[in-house]
């Protein structure tokens, strides 16, 4: 590994690529997409070329780190680096960003707005979810993570549907509440610090002496503002009108990664910094995200819109993937991990097949669908395969990680275990219900002259699917990656995983 | 139960030669999926070819495997191959690995087999569909999944192979799924057969819990020292698991509906190969069930209420499809009952399984070739007279017919002849009871295939004006003809001769000599005298007298019977409705209630609700403000009292 500033320089290529976007002639609409997809390939052969020199095993916590000083008065550093769960991560937006562009291709062409915005957005959007990712200075963390609602909050107000504003604003809303209660609690973070001139820096936060209330307020502050945006039950009602009104793109990138940003706090600083707060927690959070997969997936049962539908999914996957990092075994969390980047993959997959359905018809109430199978096989056929993954179907990447996070869980909290898999069957009604509803039966009079996916939207879900498959039967890449960041943090939170009760005998295993 | 387990787990040696390929079985089909689902109309012309060839091979590498096991001695015919490594975090270390050994050797020849014989005969059968590729393609998949399913040496592997087979079964089922009523019952199958994965999932749990491993390995190993609660709460989330898949009560409602499918599909899938997985996990799993007695007898209560069940329903059925449908859960029955007595009867489930394979296969394929020639008809009460126009589909059928009855000699009689005197074995209430349950369903059985094959084949025609009814073509009559063969000898080649109880003894233990409650001979007598009555009866009934072409109202049983004894209205109101009403008022409270508290709040943080409805024209400025201010005081409130 050299000096060079990978991660800076990660961050700078979207940046770049959304000021040339941005500064291109409104009228060269084409050539805009055209940069900006060729500036988010760039980012992705970026991480690519970054994953391939990550050492699994390497002693150091981050790698590719660089630490420059920012604000010293306060104790703030410019500090990146990564860690195998900060990569899974990192590369999960980098292949979404790329996907989203071409998939919103046409998206935004009739908008009374610019359609360059709209993919500079999406481009400045990538930049901030690395360096939120990549972020190992508390201060810099929480900059980001209040910045990251910008691009966002625009790509929802202006190239959203009917109810952009009301969703756009409550996003902001739910999502600033969070935000300050996180700020104060990054003050108060300092504070209890030792303070100098790196207070901020993640490692130098390890251990931090601090009385037990204190822990516990700081503990909250960090963790509600994650778990709005995760966002957990009962926090979520911002999440449905936010991704159904958002365009499919955009959609994607807030569902599957912006979101991502609240569970990947949890584990990345709720946990390790406030290791007895956590601990004292994790009743109540084992507790509301087991509600939040239940009541996530009944919910989503009783939708008529497919979006909405799709969101409140991701609201009984949220459930799992909290349940997974606070049952504080190797299993879950290492399962929860996983979740996130699978969840990412088979949600945009069903976003964006839902768009291009939507895109096709004009509405996005399921019961204006129905025997889209019988015009348009493949358009039928990748969508309910992306339906398959969100209900893990052993085979596709999500089973893996839900089967670990309920492998997890249990070793702990057995109860909460085997509702969680009630989730299950629940899975299989709302997805199968949604396909049978769009899919199956004669074509109506609005469906029967739908045409299948194009060559561009083939494109766009082929390598989503070829990525669920590859990683249902192959996760072993990512689970190297992600283990021994994932026991790094269960050490820094000082626990260990239970004993099986009754150990096969030596030499039984295979 | 010690010496149990020592016979049950012969050491596993590492697959060579031939015996490595078991990688191969699965991938060929798997290979065969994946070319004619990606390649598209491209393989329309030669698909159906290509999609048969796929199974043909690995029946062919099947029976070189076969030969390699039988050349070995009793005690190494179980061998493993390691795959690759496929979940490992921490002490959870789930290698994807292939146990070959006489039980999965066993299921590998019978889905191989009539797998093959059942893609030629839907070379015919679906000949004029226009999507045959495609069907092809999820017949190839479903060969591979099931093949996975008996050949991994984990029960987290197994579930691959177990919910793979689900969904091979949820396609094809809604194969023809631009009928509504078609599409409804592949969702349903899929649903009920995920409430039986939830035990299954449920059981993977606590197994990493108590043994830290759920490779069979492991498992076996630690159920050896583990409590009696664990073991019966692991059995009985495995009989979950086995209920949803096999069509076992509770959870049988799915199967009727499933025969929305063509016709290949109930052969294979919902006759001879998916719904008995639920019997190969009980029989596999006995290890943990031998120290669960508890959960044992619940299998055994399941599998008879299950036969009387299915048999009560084949009796007033008058669509040929689901009188079969019926049948094969009532025959499940009987294998499950079987399965839950223990070493007395591992070997006969396996036994009934796989005659069941092949005489099942045969019915569904001659009640195919039937409606082929009937233009798509499965009312009964429409047919009638077809012995003369369709010879070999008559004579194949008989077969099947006489040997699911339990006709002596024929294959059926063989097997079901070993559950019942099984049935009768052990002490007090239990053998009276269950052995007597067998036996009735023997009778019952009797009559209710003896209706079915004499409304079909003899009696006067009641043929609609517009069928012309004639003989299928020969690729679909040679299969026909090579599982009529089946059917008749199959028992006999390997029941009395002791072969099959011989050959799976390594793996489910010697079946010992207990003695029924009831001799022998005295039971043969007594079973055959009922099979005859039974089949006598319903000759009289529908070959004596004619058949009325719509159906008379009949008494309440008849009735309740046709209705499948209510089961989908006691599902409908026990779960459906509360279920759709919960949805609903959920879906009303979030919207009014969470949401509308937290509108609220916002709004009571902001001052009047009227500035909340200017939220949607953008007064964000004075809410950031707002909380900004907010966060200022508690940031404040914190460094005065210095934390």
């Amino acid at each position: 590994m050299t000096d060079f500033p990978w991660l800076t320089t990660l961050g700078l290529v979207p940046l770049v690529g959304a000021l040339v976007v941005a500064a291109l002639p409104s009228a060269r609409e084409l050539l805009a997409k055209q940069v900006a997809l060729g500036f988010s390939l760039v980012v992705l052969a970026g991480t690519i070329a970054l994953a391939l020199q990550f050492d699994s095993d390497g002693g150091e916590q981050f790698q590719f780190a660089e630490t420059y000083e920012w604000i010293p008065q306060f104790g703030v550093s410019y500090a990146l680096g990564v860690d195998g769960i900060a990569l899974v991560l990192i590369a999960m937006a980098t292949v979404l960003t790329p996907v989203c562009i071409l998939a919103s291709w046409h998206d935004v062409d009739s908008d009374r707005r610019s359609a360059k915005g709209y993919f500079a957005l999406l481009l400045l959007l990538e930049m901030f979810m690395i360096g939120v990712f990549a972020a190992t200075d508390v201060f810099l963390f929480y900059v980001l993570f209040e910045a990251m609602l910008v691009p966002m909050y625009f790509i929802i107000g202006s190239y959203g549907g009917a109810q952009r504003s009301y969703a756009a604003v409550k996003f902001l809303l739910y999502s600033l509440v969070g935000g300050l209660l996180m700020l104060a609690a990054v003050i108060g973070l300092y504070v209890t610090s030792d303070g100098g001139p790196k207070a901020f820096l993640f490692e130098n936060l390890l251990g931090t002496e601090m009385g037990t209330g204190t822990e516990r307020l700081l503990f909250l502050g960090f963790f509600i503002a994650f778990a709005i945006k995760a966002p957990l039950w009962p926090l979520h009602t911002w999440l449905p009108d936010a991704a159904a009104e958002s365009p499919p793109g955009g959609a994607v990138l807030l569902v599957g990664v912006l979101d991502k940003v609240g569970t990947f706090g949890m584990i990345r600083f709720c946990l390790p910094l406030f290791p007895d707060a956590s601990q004292w927690a994790t009743p109540a959070v084992i507790t509301l995200s087991v509600i939040g997969i239940l009541y996530g997936a009944l919910l989503a049962i009783g939708q008529t819109d497919m979006k909405r539908l799709i969101a409140y999914t991701s609201i009984s996957h949220f459930g799992f993937i909290v349940l997974g990092i606070f049952a504080m075994t190797s299993q879950g969390q290492a399962g929860a991990t996983l979740y996130m980047v699978n969840h990412g993959f088979s949600t945009a997959a069903l976003f964006l097949i839902a768009g291009f359905l939507i895109s096709r018809r004009g509405s996005r109430l399921i019961r204006d669908y129905g025997g889209v199978q019988r015009v348009a096989p493949m358009l039928a056929g990748t969508f309910l395969v992306a339906g398959l993954s969100s209900l893990a179907l052993p085979g596709l990447s999500s089973f893996v990680s839900e089967i670990l996070v309920l492998i997890g869980t249990y070793s702990r909290y057995e109860v909460a275990a085997v509702i969680a898999t009630g989730g299950i069957i629940l899975a299989s009604l709302y997805i199968l219900l949604m396909y049978q509803r769009t899919m199956t039966g004669e074509p109506t009079e609005h469906t029967s002259q739908m045409a299948d996916l194009n060559t561009r939207e083939a494109w766009v879900v082929a390598p989503l699917i070829a990525i669920i498959i590859a990683l249902g039967f192959f996760p072993k890449p990512l689970l190297d990656v992600i283990n021994p960041a994932v026991d790094r943090t269960m050490e820094q939170v000082g626990v260990t995983d239970p004993e099986p009760a009754q150990p096969a005998a030596e030499g039984a295993r295979p | 139960m010690s010496t149990y387990l020592a016979a049950a787990e012969p050491a596993t040696a590492e697959a060579t030669g031939v015996l490595a390929l078991g990688w191969l079985l699965i991938a060929l089909p798997l290979l065969g999926a994946a070319v004619l689902l990606l390649g598209g109309r491209r393989t329309d012309r030669w698909g159906h070819l290509f999609g048969t060839a796929m199974p043909a091979l690995a029946c062919l590498i099947a029976l070189a495997q076969f030969a390699a096991l039988l050349e070995r001695d009793a005690e190494e015919r179980s061998v493993g191959s390691h795959l690759f490594s496929w979940i490992p975090v921490g002490a959870l270390e789930v290698e994807v690995g292939l146990l070959l050994d006489p039980l999965s050797m066993c299921f590998v020849l019978l889905v191989t087999f009539v797998g093959t014989l059942i893609h030629v005969y839907s070379i015919g059968y679906m000949a004029h569909d226009p999507d045959r590729r495609r069907f092809f393609g999820y017949l190839n998949l479903f060969v591979a999944a099931m093949l996975l399913l008996v050949l991994a040496d984990s029960f987290l592997v197994l579930y691959v192979g177990w919910e793979g087979v689900g969904l091979a079964s949820y396609l094809l089922i809604g194969f023809w799924s631009y009928n509504p009523t078609y599409a409804a019952a592949a969702k349903k199958a899929f649903v009920a057969n995920r409430v039986g994965d939830f035990g299954l999932s449920v059981a993977v749990l606590i197994m990493f819990a108590q043994f830290g491993g759920v490779s069979f390995s492991e498992v076996f190993a630690g159920a050896e020292g583990a409590s009696e609660g664990v073991l019966t709460v692991l059995g009985l989330m495995l009989l979950l698991a086995a209920c949803g898949k096999s069509a076992q009560f509770p959870l049988q409602s799915w199967l009727g509906d499933a025969m929305a499918g063509p016709t290949p599909v109930s052969a294979l899938i919902h006759a001879a190969t998916m719904v008995t997985a639920g019997v190969y996990l009980v029989v596999r799993s006995a290890p943990v069930f031998e120290g669960a007695p508890d959960a044992q007898l619940v299998v055994v209560i399941v599998g008879a209420v299950t036969l009387l069940f299915g048999a009560a329903i084949g009796c007033a059925k008058d669509d040929i499809k689901k009188a079969l449908a019926a049948s094969t859960m009532s025959q499940i029955g009987y294998m499950m009952l079987a399965a839950g007595l223990g070493p007395v009867g591992y070997a006969f489930a396996i036994f009934h399984l796989l005659t069941h394979g092949f005489f099942k296969a045969g019915l569904f394929l001659g009640a195919g070739s039937v409606m082929h020639g009937m233009g798509d008809q499965v009312n009964m009460r429409r047919f009638g007279g077809l012995s003369s126009v369709m010879k070999v589909t008559w004579v194949t059928f008989a077969f099947g017919w006489l040997a699911i009855i339990g006709f002596p000699g024929l294959s059926g009689f063989w097997s079901k002849d070993k559950i019942i005197e099984a049935a009768y074995v052990g002490d007090g209430w239990r053998p009276w009871v269950f052995g007597t349950a067998a036996l009735v369903g023997a009778g019952i059985t009797a009559f209710y295939m003896t209706r079915l094959f004499v409304m079909t084949f003899h009696g006067k025609r009641r043929w609609t004006d517009d069928v012309h009814p004639h003989e299928s073509p020969l690729v679909m009559t040679v299969p026909l003809m090579v599982l009529a063969v089946g059917s008749a000898l199959l028992g006999l080649a390997l029941g009395p001769t002791g072969a099959i109880a011989h050959w799976l003894e390594p793996v489910v233990g010697a079946h010992g000599e207990e003695e029924p409650v009831i001799a022998v001979t005295l039971l043969t007598t007594l079973t055959v005298v009922l099979v005859l009555a039974g089949a006598a009866l319903a000759w009289l009934t529908y070959e004596r007298r004619p058949v009325a072409t719509t159906a008379p109202r009949g008494s309440w049983l008849t009735r309740a019977a046709r209705r499948d004894l209510y089961q989908d209205t006691v599902n409908e109101s026990l779960l459906m409705h509360p279920g759709a009403w919960l949805t609903r008022s959920l879906v009303f409270f979030d919207n009014r209630g969470v949401d509308g508290t937290v509108n609220g709040l916002a709004a009571l943080l902001g001052g009047t609700s009227a500035r909340l409805r200017r939220l949607q024209t953008g007064f964000v400025r004075s809410y950031a403000l707002s909380m900004f201010a907010g966060a200022a005081v508690v940031v404040g409130a914190m460094l005065l009292v210095r934390l």
